[in-house]
């Protein structure tokens, strides 16, 4: 039976220190109130440790600061573990996606690009194939309930109806959606499940939804009021004890299939297996 | 040495790792003399069937592989597109030809169940259903990382060596001769892909 997923995610923008060249692992509230927390690299050895079950790396402002995705970072992340690595910020154009998959992301996330430029979804679909294209939208609550779009990182208006988007990413050809609720995000009040189940009921392709775990029961719930296939969580495992393990013996306790715990990280498990010494020459 | 062919399909940064991390000697293999000097080689690839072959055809890879695998007996790992490109057809964007070294025929996955999405995507459990020595040593239904929207169908059920449930059983993994393949990715899959890896390094067919 196919699991849920477990998504710690990495948010990195450049240092407040070092005249802005060393890319840092930051956490936000709101989209703002960032606070500087440390190496980004350091951070997914621990993920890939803890036998999280994928990343996502989001350089928040290259699009704003109008320059490229920190591949050099991204590519270190990529060296360290052994999962599906999915790599956003910064995207505009095919070449783009290429860099981010040659130098180890599994999957690309695009968000204001997809929206100004939304053929975009199509020509990469086409090219890499759905799976690795990620539509991702971030939206806030209106009063009215709806789910208005925002681009640049949080910042610009984009249009008023985020489910719409979202079923127009799918059928552009998006493998995959990931939501953030914009009002949320580093919160820890928990999801925004009755968005993400609207999400779910209209696209046919997993969605990922984030923005306000605090606590391992917003996961659970974000799984079955939310429906999503995957939830990811940045403040949540760079603050508290918990780490991706906890968290996941909680929400197989609620029933969810989630991949089972298992100890062995790679560097632990490297003595277990069989040294490559020897093998065969044909 | 091990190869890793690279056709310019999909991830390839990351089998490389993987490879090296279990202490292997791993290089990209971009033209057909690359492969002369690597004693196992490795297929990876993401992306549509239809590319995938146009561009093994277009550098010359197809003869240089047959030569390899085929008549020298180099054993190959087959992973997600590579590993649907061993069998004869696929049918992702039309019909297209493989390499036709398993009888199978590569054909859209599609779930019983209507609640399950396709792309097929995330951590799965397979069932190994033959000794195969990709799988030994590994814990019971071991899970690994899928992405896939097609599968492959083998005529010949003898040379399954895995299946996988998403609405239906598919074929996740094969073995034939010195030629074994996986549909999940061994290179994503942490500690259950890396012993895939190192039981493909050490294997003797």
């Amino acid at each position: 039976m196919l699991r849920r997923r477990l998504i710690p995610k990495l948010q990195i923008k450049r240092a407040g220190f070092g005249g802005g060249t060393t890319m840092i692992l930051v956490t936000t509230r709101r989209f703002a109130d960032v606070l500087e927390i440390g190496d980004p690299v350091s951070q997914a050895r621990i993920y890939e440790a803890q036998a999280a079950d994928e990343l996502i790396c989001v350089d928040l402002d290259a699009t704003r600061e109008n320059r490229p995705c920190a591949v050099d970072v991204v590519r270190k992340i990529a060296e360290q573990v052994c999962m599906p690595l999915t790599v956003g910020g910064g995207v505009r154009t095919i070449d783009d996606f290429r860099t981010l998959l040659s130098n180890g992301a599994d999957k690309v996330a695009i968000n204001t690009i997809a929206l100004t430029n939304p053929d975009l979804i199509n020509e990469a679909a086409k090219m890499f194939g759905a799976q690795c294209v990620v539509v991702s939208i971030d939206y806030k609550t209106e009063t009215n309930g709806r789910r208005s779009i925002w681009s640049h990182g949080g910042r610009i208006a984009a249009g008023p109806d985020a489910l719409a988007w979202a079923i127009e990413a799918e059928r552009r050809g998006a493998g995959e959606i990931l939501l953030t609720s914009i009002d949320r995000d580093g919160t820890r009040e928990g999801l925004d499940c009755e968005f993400t189940r609207k999400v779910v009921g209209q696209v046919a392709i997993p969605v990922v939804t984030s923005g306000g775990c605090g606590l391992a029961r917003h996961f659970v719930d974000g799984f079955l009021t939310g429906g999503a296939d995957g939830v990811s969580a940045g403040t949540y495992f760079c603050f508290k004890d918990e780490n991706p393990m906890q968290t996941r013996s909680q929400i197989a306790n609620a029933g969810i299939p989630i991949r089972q715990q298992r100890m062995q990280s790679v560097s632990s498990v490297l003595d277990t297996i069989t040294p490559i010494t020897g093998w065969i020459r044909v | 040495m091990v190869g890793v062919v690279d056709y310019g399909m999909g991830n390839l940064l990351s089998v490389i790792n993987a490879l090296e991390l279990l202490g292997a000697d791993a290089r990209l293999c971009r033209y057909p003399e690359d492969l002369s000097e690597c004693d196992r080689l490795v297929l990876p690839g993401v992306g549509a069937f239809g590319d995938c072959m146009h561009n093994l055809k277009r550098s010359g890879m197809i003869d240089a592989l047959d030569l390899a695998v085929r008549r020298e007996g180099r054993p190959l790992l087959g992973i997600c597109l590579g590993m649907q490109a061993l069998a004869e057809r696929g049918f992702e964007g039309g019909e297209h030809r493989g390499l036709g070294w398993i009888e199978a025929d590569v054909i859209p996955l599609k779930p019983a169940e209507p609640n399950l999405r396709v792309p097929h995507m995330g951590w799965n459990d397979i069932t190994v259903c033959n000794d195969s020595p990709l799988f030994r040593g590994l814990p019971e239904s071991p899970e690994f990382y899928f992405v896939h929207s097609f599968h492959v169908h083998c005529r010949d059920e003898s040379m399954i060596a895995a299946q996988c449930d998403y609405g239906g059983k598919f074929t996740s993994s094969v073995c034939k001769d010195n030629i074994v393949a996986t549909q999940f990715h061994p290179e994503k899959s942490q500690y259950c892909g890396l012993k895939v890896l190192s039981n493909f390094l050490t294997w003797k067919p």
